[in-house]
């Protein structure tokens, strides 16, 4: 395990314990609170982990397990602005590979990176069902659709000021 | 609430949203009645809002608003189907179609069509639904919609999925209702079983067997499962009946509750559906205050209630083991099977998990009978299925035709064919775990059975349709790098077999196949499809094989010739100059990284192939298109 720079702050370890506390008594809560921590934190260090395992007292194992089993759990920090590149079936037909070849040149990073300012991120994701705009990418919640490698620089743009 | 005062809301709401199922001239009749002259549908679906409906609905409303318009009702509906015309926006009781609309479009649209005597403004209508003779076509006899028939859909853009009244309105919870009032769980297992209802979800297991397996469980505890995890990377049914009929999920769930014993449900859903997710919210949320869910339902004595499980991205918690685990909170990792769900499954109790698509056949089999729906169909598969039309076809979207369409049917005529003048190559079908259906097989009527036959699966309904320019391992390798991904890791046969098989794939892609890799993946496969732990794995090989099985001379095209013929696969193209269309400006020459361009100022340019490394900078650097790979 990596060591992280964490610089989680009083009132978002409050506003985890309160997160906690309201959920626990649910069954099977692990899911539900790494979710709501992801939210709190932006994604899931192993201090944060830590602090989960020790308030529901489980082992930090478990909680590592889940934290990594699923995709959607990030344990490293991600950018401003979340690039996510669909490569579902539909998109990666409709050539969604050099979308992407042409975001990581763009921001020149790779994918599942960051870019060193912490601006933006870049991610592939399974299918976000907009398979009629194929091929597709997300950046936070805007959609992009029916896009061209020709079309990526200027949709960067956009957010590269604020 | 009670019986009654389920049907007072139906009786009151019904004619409302039957002007939306009836032909012009009866909707016409209808609208004297009601207190809406006009009723415009805009589609807020998934695909529609990603290409700005709800600007269109924002607009809508503030044209209104200024044109003082107060007898037309906006309803922001789930999903159409046809995805790629959006954003959708349909105007009855003219039943006329307008597609790709814009804000600006909305405004003239109000202007001219919307207000008290206007017109409709064909220059944006659907251009399918112009006749040659400039007459309208109503949408429904269109190519696309004509052959469809519409049961697990048939409320999804018919309805505001966020009002539970237009639900009740059009026939939600009124089989709930029948089978609390006049059904024993018994009867409602045998009616299901009856009806031939195989799970929508991939497998096709008898539906009505998974409940009385259930049922007979001994338990006090039992669950009811909603599998709205969604994995099948170009499938999107469930979330469209999420999005566009909630309230059909929640009631089937509450009758299958009823007939195997069960007080509580879960909705296990992909977190990718935001839509779907809050619709779900609000829906539980309305069902609750209406006494839908909960304590006593409709005043029967009968108590049950359903929770939302979040998924966080993993495909193989579609494999309902996994799916348990996942519910319970841990690594959705799959277990061997016996004992099955239906006897030891979510906390241990007995458990079943249906579908999304499955749990929305439900009710219309209540209400009409298992003898209605084992009509349509095959002799093995009964009802309709829902395939997610993707990929090389013009109309892509959301298409529910009779078990038994065959692929032309859906290719040709609803799909509007290829787009480009291209060449049908090959459907694929089941996503990761399925197989393609090459052209040979365009006119096989598609069921279970028969796409099990040809090698390839139902799966949960995605349709990628591939033209000639798809190279078929490249396809492989790309489904083999999303199993290889998605494998647990908890057994060895799937994940170590996937990534050996994915390299492959890889190599012989890359140009360094050798004789006998062809054999090495047969091999595997099989071993792999022999003794991996649960479906992912079993089924990972079936993209390979099924390309193979049809398609083994490209593979070995591109192992002993080193050619890919669509020039997918980068590292076997070679690049070529059109010496008509080149100018000399010798920029490819300058760019290119190798020195493998030559020729002199302002005379045609030559590739040397020997040297090429296949960067591909010449060609996008050309500005007379004069470069070509092949």
């Amino acid at each position: 395990m990596e060591k992280s720079d964490f610089h989680g702050t009083q009132l978002q370890a409050e506003q985890l314990t309160e997160t906690i506390n309201r959920l626990k008594s649910e069954k099977g809560c692990l899911m539900h609170i790494l979710q709501e921590a992801q939210a709190i934190y932006g994604y899931l260090p192993i201090e944060v982990q830590s602090m989960i395992a020790e308030q529901l007292n489980i082992s930090l194992s478990e909680v590592y397990g889940v934290a990594t089993f699923y995709s959607q759990f990030s344990l490293k920090p991600k950018g401003k602005h979340r690039v996510s590149v669909c490569l579902g079936t539909a998109c990666y037909v409709k050539g969604a590979d050099k979308i992407l070849a042409e975001m990581e040149k763009q921001l020149g990073i790779k994918c599942g990176e960051c870019t060193e300012d912490g601006n933006f991120s870049i991610d592939s994701c399974r299918c976000v069902g907009a398979c009629g705009l194929a091929p597709v990418v997300t950046i936070d919640e805007d959609v992009y659709g029916k896009l061209t490698p020709d079309m990526v620089k200027g949709i960067l743009e956009k957010y590269k000021e604020n | 609430m009670t019986s009654e005062q389920l049907k007072k809301i139906h009786q009151k709401y019904s004619d409302l949203i039957k002007i939306r199922k009836v032909v012009q001239e009866e909707g016409e009749k209808l609208v004297k009645d009601s207190k809406y002259r006009k009723q415009v549908l805009v589609c807020g679906g998934t695909g529609c809002t990603s290409s700005q409906s709800l600007k269109v609905i924002e607009q809508l409303e503030q044209s209104l608003q200024e044109l003082e318009i107060e007898d037309v009702l906006i309803v922001k509906t789930g999903c159409f189907g046809l995805c790629a015309l959006g954003p959708i926006m349909i105007v009855y009781p003219e039943g006329v179609f307008y597609s790709q609309i814009t804000p600006e479009h909305v405004r003239e649209i109000a202007q001219r069509h919307l207000k008290n005597g206007g017109k409709v403004v064909k220059e944006y209508l659907y251009q399918g639904t112009i006749a040659k003779d400039g007459s309208i076509i109503p949408f429904a006899e269109t190519n696309f919609y004509k052959k469809q028939l519409r049961i697990a859909l048939r409320n999804c853009g018919v309805i505001n999925a966020e009002s539970i009244e237009e639900a009740i309105g059009a026939g939600d919870y009124l089989a709930l209702d029948k089978v609390l009032n006049e059904m024993t769980p018994d009867d409602v297992i045998n009616e299901i079983t009856a009806s031939g209802l195989r799970g929508r979800g991939g497998a096709g297991f008898p539906t009505g067997r998974k409940w009385s397996f259930a049922k007979a469980s001994n338990s006090r505890e039992k669950y009811v499962c909603c599998n709205a995890d969604e994995g099948d990377p170009g499938a999107f049914m469930d979330r469209s009946v999420l999005e566009g009929d909630p309230h059909c999920v929640l009631e089937a769930m509450t009758i299958a509750g009823y007939a195997i014993g069960a007080k509580q449900g879960y909705i296990y859903v992909r977190a990718e559906y935001p839509v779907a997710v809050e619709r779900l919210k609000i829906a539980i949320r309305q069902a609750r205050a209406y006494g839908l869910l909960g304590r006593n339902i409709l005043d029967s004595g009968f108590n049950f209630d359903i929770d939302i499980r979040l998924g966080a991205g993993a495909f193989v918690c579609g494999e309902e083991t996994a799916l348990i685990r996942s519910i319970e909170g841990h690594r959705g990792e799959p277990r061997p099977r016996p004992p099955f769900p239906a006897v030891s499954g979510l906390f241990g109790k007995p458990t079943i998990i249906n579908n999304v698509e499955t749990w929305a056949n439900i009710n219309p089999i209540i209400l009409n009978g298992a003898g209605w729906f084992s009509c349509i169909g095959t002799h093995t598969s009964k009802g309709t299925k829902v395939f997610a039309l993707g990929g090389n076809i013009t109309n892509v979207g959301l298409v529910e035709v009779p078990m038994g369409t065959t692929l032309r049917e859906i290719v040709e005529e609803i799909g509007g064919g290829i787009p480009n003048g291209k060449k049908f190559k090959a459907a694929q079908t089941g996503g990761p775990s399925g197989g393609c259906i090459p052209e040979q097989y365009i006119d096989v009527p598609i069921d279970y059975d028969s796409l099990l036959e040809i090698g390839s699966m139902m799966g949960s309904g995605g349709m990628i349709i591939m033209d000639e320019d798809t190279c078929m391992v490249d396809l492989a390798k790309f489904y083999l790098e999303f199993t290889a991904d998605e494998s647990c890791g908890k057994c060895t046969p799937c994940r170590i077999g996937t990534k050996r098989l994915l390299q492959l794939l890889t190599k012989i892609t890359e140009g360094k196949g050798e004789e006998g890799d062809i054999e090495k993946i047969e091999e595997l496969a099989y071993h792999m499809q022999q003794s991996s732990l649960c479906a992912l794995g079993q089924s990972a090989p079936n993209p390979c094989l099924s390309t193979l099985k049809y398609f083994r001379k490209e593979y070995e095209e591109h192992i002993t010739d080193k050619v890919c013929r669509t020039g997918t696969c980068k590292a076997l193209a070679t690049y070529h100059i059109i010496a008509e269309k080149c100018k000399g400006c010798t920029l490819c020459a300058r760019q290119c990284p190798v020195k493998a361009i030559s020729g002199s100022i302002k005379q045609p340019h030559v590739i040397d192939n020997s040297k090429c490394v296949k960067c591909g900078l010449c060609m996008e650097n050309c500005k007379f298109g004069a470069i070509y790979r092949k």
